[in-house]
């Protein structure tokens, strides 16, 4: 250590603080994503699992003669999977931030909470895209279902919206992980409802009307009819808008939740794990 | 963002009766509350450019307050202000002007590289992106990670990590740093070179605060010190007043095998005798005893320790440690 050097006095961005928000988020989920991609836990969560759900619902297409085009089930499965990563990544990620004593550094930092806790769950919710990627080349590898997309550039539209708002809906989950030290419990409990609920596994129709406001609120059923209208043929404009409605209140709610939890956290003292 | 304090009073640290309470739950069935009170009614005011050293034992309150200090927890009750900022009102200011180095293996990511790892916290703390990669170069050249940059924090060391958490406490260049027991579970040279760091930062005019269990860290660095006991500032002053409330004791250092406790509490029983404090070292004794007014102590304890196999018996000059002592075991 050269304790004696001379340190030059370092140069801060100029201008409004919130000109340099989006490359702050950019190098958050950019490092997020670094950190996850390495992580073999996380990419087998993402890769394995979706396509067990994925062989099931293709052969039981098959085996009932369905008229759904094996593409449909491939893309449930894949949102099936970027949900899954989404609420264990959150989960996780938060928790393992927790006991590897970064939320201290994180929070302490000048940059907004919510940027900082934004860019990690965009950054997992892209992880997910492994579990898209792999759904597509399982059922055309193994089924041979035909990845013939109907707009494929509606289609990368439609992927791009549902993981960017599936990592707003991590940010407002991932706000009452900061919160809560056995948050994880909790992701458990989210995961097969909210599968159920969004007509990935079953289409909407078939469910109860009660559920039906529920699965309006949650983005996974506006990003798989985005996907599937893109991918299959039909109206994709209408669900992409309303992913982008509901991106925008998981936003505000977001933004309100983490000033609220990051208060809390420093009066209940949770951002440590001692 | 500047560097510079906005604040023109000559105190960078205020914290006036300051208290922090824990709540927590216990039982299963039962749930119970409990409150802990880790901090209980603290002032402190420190100097810019002063570098501060907050001692106590484990459980004293040391770190609650660090982290109030550092906006991570609230307070209770009382102010604190940092360069004449509240840390509650004004966190985000107070949060661009100080650094924080805490000792330990944790608070930083393993899987991405030292470089990675102060390029993400540069970000956060608004560097100007042209001057990022040179900023980082000289922190890590200052500490001493220069080459190392592009491994992986996951194999380095703890010193390797020490270091790296020095580097990014002061990547903004902040003037007030905060030190949280920096030099834990660092190998001596490495402890050493850690040290110097701190005491050419104080000299560059920086204002400290560390906190740490070794003591003649804190004597050869600190300009002033407190002492914290229970939540509670028990003595506060320079080094060698602090020395000077125990320059009437004699000190006894004893190394010996196989000293029982009946023999500690005869020790303790003995006139002028203020305490007796012990450790363990493989096989051997160490013993610490603080006497006032005890003329031939030497030879009483020699007395009290027939039969036992006393391998050093030594009187020398209270210490920093020794007035340490006498403040913190004091009822």
């Amino acid at each position: 250590m050269s304790a004696g050097a001379e340190l030059a006095r370092p140069v801060f961005r100029r201008g409004p603080a919130p000109l340099a928000w989006p490359r702050t988020l950019l190098t958050g989920w950019f490092f997020q994503l670094k950190m996850q991609a390495q992580s073999g836990f996380m990419v087998l969560t993402a890769l394995v699992q979706p396509l067990i759900f994925a062989s099931i619902a293709m052969t039981d297409q098959q085996a009932g003669n369905r008229t759904l085009p094996l593409l449909y089930y491939a893309l449930g499965a894949g949102i099936m999977g970027i949900w899954s990563t989404v609420v264990f990544g959150c989960g996780g990620v938060i928790s393992w931030q927790r006991h590897q004593g970064m939320l201290e550094p994180l929070v302490m930092a000048p940059a907004p909470f919510v940027l900082v806790l934004l860019g990690i769950t965009l950054g997992t919710a892209t992880v997910g895209l492994y579990s898209m990627g792999a759904t597509l080349v399982w059922g055309w590898l193994v089924f041979g279902a035909q990845l013939h997309f109907a707009s494929p550039l509606l289609f990368v539209a439609a992927v791009v919206v549902t993981v960017v708002s599936l990592g707003l809906l991590g940010l407002v989950l991932g706000s009452s992980f900061v919160l809560y030290r056995n948050s994880n419990a909790i992701s458990n409990m989210l995961e097969y409802p909210v599968w159920l609920i969004t007509g990935l596994l079953v289409p909407l129709s078939l469910l109860p009307g009660w559920t039906h406001p529920l699965a309006y609120l949650l983005a996974p059923t506006w990003g798989v009819e985005a996907l599937r209208a893109a991918a299959i043929g039909g109206d994709s404009a209408i669900p992409l808008l309303w992913c982008l409605v509901a991106s925008a209140g998981y936003l505000l709610l977001g933004i309100w939740l983490v000033r609220v939890v990051e208060r809390r956290a420093r009066q209940h003292a949770t951002l440590n794990f001692q | 963002m500047s560097s510079s304090a906005p604040a023109t009073s000559d105190l960078a640290v205020e914290v006036h009766g300051l208290c922090r309470t824990y709540r927590t739950t216990t039982g299963t069935l039962r749930r119970r509350r409990l409150e802990v009170e880790a901090v209980r009614g603290i002032d402190l005011e420190i100097g810019r450019g002063q570098l501060f050293g907050l001692l106590g034992p484990n459980g004293a309150g040391k770190t609650t307050t660090i982290r109030v200090l550092c906006t991570l927890l609230l307070p209770t009750a009382g102010t604190v202000r940092v360069l004449g900022m509240d840390v509650v009102a004004d966190a985000r200011a107070v949060r661009r002007q100080i650094g924080y180095v805490f000792g330990g293996d944790r608070g930083l990511y393993d899987r991405l590289s030292a470089y990675d790892n102060l390029r993400y916290f540069a970000e956060l703390y608004a560097l100007e992106p042209s001057q990022l990669r040179r900023r980082i170069e000289q922190v890590l050249e200052l500490v001493g990670l220069h080459g190392r940059e592009k491994e992986r924090v996951e194999g380095f060391s703890r010193g390797m990590r020490q270091r790296l958490h020095l580097a990014r406490g002061l990547l903004h260049d902040p003037p007030v740093l905060f030190f949280d027991e920096p030099t834990i579970g660092v190998d001596p040279v490495g402890a050493r070179e850690v040290r110097q760091l701190v005491a050419d930062l104080a000299r560059s005019g920086k204002t400290i605060l560390l906190t740490t269990h070794y003591m003649f860290e804190a004597d050869s660095l600190c300009d002033r010190i407190a002492v914290i006991a229970k939540g509670k500032i028990v003595a506060q002053g320079s080094p060698s007043q602090l020395k000077a409330g125990v320059s009437d004791r004699t000190v006894v250092e004893v190394k010996a095998y196989g000293i029982g406790a009946p023999v500690l509490e005869r020790m303790r029983a003995l006139a002028g005798v203020e305490s007796v404090a012990m450790e363990v070292s493989d096989q051997a004794q160490l013993l610490v005893v603080q006497a006032r007014d005890a003329d031939q102590l030497t030879g009483r304890l020699l007395q009290l320790l027939e039969g036992v196999r006393v391998e050093r018996i030594a009187a020398r000059e209270p210490t920093l440690e020794d007035a340490y002592v006498a403040l913190v075991t004091a009822p």
